[in-house]
């Protein structure tokens, strides 16, 4: 049996080269091949999972504060139902909805706003007095927030099968993936991309660049220059627990967010300012697991008795609006963006990479792709997510 | 017999199901633990690390001494989150420093 990891070097030439093997890349690659675009060679630096995609907290959900990010991650989440049987592989998904807190009457009119917008949208988004939030978290303690609001379409998967099911259902249709494989150089020229990896040189018609927080030293290969950084975010998982808690919880002022995996560990979140830099940094800190254990056990005191098992780090990929940068790079005609997620990469692949994979394949380009191009930036036609958690 | 050894007791995995990881092109062991997910319950790997790292080693002809650890994760042992919140640990640990892959 032989999985989807090519040998040797990469092949000589090829249609769509794409950088970075992480959720965006292997779900474009899988979404390109679907359509008979299969002449495409995936490289990644690492190894599978060794990115953003394998250090997620692995939530989906549909609130989100702008019509764009809605309607694609309704659409996301309805994909994600159907991904075990379409890719053969268990994901874990589990719908137990989101439970986002309010911690200030300013914050629960933001609320009402973002729910009436995804009501709109056909996202079944309510409001709910505490006492009707600890119904569904019994544990909450009360008066740690003034007012939630719970999606029950809303939920979680485990990101580690995601990333092989499209590297298997994309090697299949004879994708070429390659790991420990580094981009060095990426020139533009008559016949397309000529680019060196550790593993060879290969000439490509075109290169997406899909490398996350790394995405931007990519683009500096062909002169582009990119506004996105690295941002560390740190997540840990406590020992495993019979199952009790419904919801991924979230407290909006913290950025606190936890969830029950479906191995039973609380998987959990939080926002400690690190600032943007220019290199990914992947370290744990002690400040982190007091910050977050400070926060959790104000708002669910019961879990001061559970355990935390281990913590790591994985990089968000931050914009200046939040939003993400996906499209054809100003002045390199045949060099793609995809990257820009803000730590929603994970839960925006399988929707995005669908409309791109059909884009490149020769469709129209899609028209929510309008707001994210990096030109928008220059043009100062930003449109700020409010929804950003963590 | 191979299927009834167990290498991680946490999250029980055997040694067939390395040789399934290897089989399929996993074998480097940051690739094995997330195709696994040996190592990721409550002895963190202090169990099964070294094991693993043989198994690649003989699966792939390198000398076991050319095998690397994964990447540790902290606490060093579980800590009750109520400890954590007690403490006040403003201060950054000198923990691994992820590889930055």
């Amino acid at each position: 049996m032989s999985g989807p990891l090519a040998a040797g070097a990469p092949k000589p030439e090829c249609d769509v080269a794409i950088v970075g093997g992480g959720i965006m890349g292997l779900a474009l690659a899988y979404h390109l091949a679907l359509r008979g675009v299969t002449d495409v060679v995936v490289l990644e630096r690492g190894y599978l999972a060794s990115g953003a995609s394998g250090r997620n907290g692995g939530g989906i959900r549909m609130q989100w504060s702008t019509e764009t990010n809605i309607r694609l991650m309704r659409e996301s989440v309805e994909l994600c139902k159907r991904f075990a049987q379409e890719l053969g592989v268990n994901v874990w998904l589990r719908q137990g909805g989101y439970l986002f807190l309010a911690s200030s009457d300013g914050e629960r009119a933001r609320m009402e706003q973002n729910v009436a917008l995804q009501n709109r949208f056909g996202v079944p988004t309510r409001m709910l007095l505490p006492d009707e939030a600890r119904q569904i978290v019994p544990d909450l303690a009360p008066g740690s927030f003034v007012a939630a609001c719970f999606n029950p379409r809303d939920g979680i998967l485990f990101p580690w099968p995601f990333l092989y099911g499209y590297a298997n259902q994309a090697a299949a249709r004879g994708v070429e993936i390659h790991t420990a494989c580094e981009v060095r150089t990426i020139e533009p020229g008559p016949r397309g991309f000529r680019l060196t990896t550790s593993k060879g040189a290969l000439t490509a018609q075109r290169v997406v660049d899909a490398a996350g927080a790394w995405s931007p030293a990519v683009a500096r290969l062909v002169g582009v220059s990119l506004p996105n950084r690295p941002h560390r975010h740190e997540i840990l998982a406590t020992q495993p627990l019979k199952p009790f808690l419904g919801p991924m919880v979230s407290v909006l002022r913290s950025g606190l967010y936890f969830s029950q995996s479906m191995r039973g560990e609380i998987v959990t979140g939080i926002t400690v300012e690190d600032g943007l830099s220019e290199r990914v940094n992947m370290g744990s800190r002690l400040v982190f697991l007091t910050t977050l254990a400070r926060e959790i056990t104000r708002v669910m005191p019961r879990l001061a008795q559970v355990r935390v098992l281990r913590q790591w780090a994985g990089p968000y990929d931050v914009t200046p609006d939040g939003n993400p940068i996906v499209g054809e790079a100003p002045g390199v005609p045949g060099f793609y963006l995809a990257c820009g997620f803000v730590g929603h990469g994970f839960m925006m692949a399988p929707v995005v990479s669908k409309y791109l994979g059909e884009w490149l394949a020769g469709g129209a380009e899609p028209e929510f792709l309008q707001r994210w191009r990096l030109a928008r930036f220059a043009e100062g036609d930003l449109h700020r997510e409010d929804m950003i958690i963590g | 017999m191979a299927g009834k050894v167990i290498v991680c007791r946490c999250e029980d995995v055997t040694l067939d199901d390395l040789a399934h990881a290897t089989s399929l092109g996993y074998a480097h062991i940051e690739e094995v633990k997330r195709y696994t997910g040996l190592g990721t319950g409550p002895c963190q790997g202090k169990e099964c690390m070294v094991a693993c790292a043989l198994f690649l080693a003989r699966t792939t002809g390198q000398p076991p001494s050319e095998g690397e650890p994964f990447t540790s994760r902290p606490p060093i042992a579980p800590v009750a989150l109520g400890t954590l919140a007690r403490d006040g640990g403003e201060g950054a640990l000198p923990t691994g420093r992820g590889r930055g892959r």
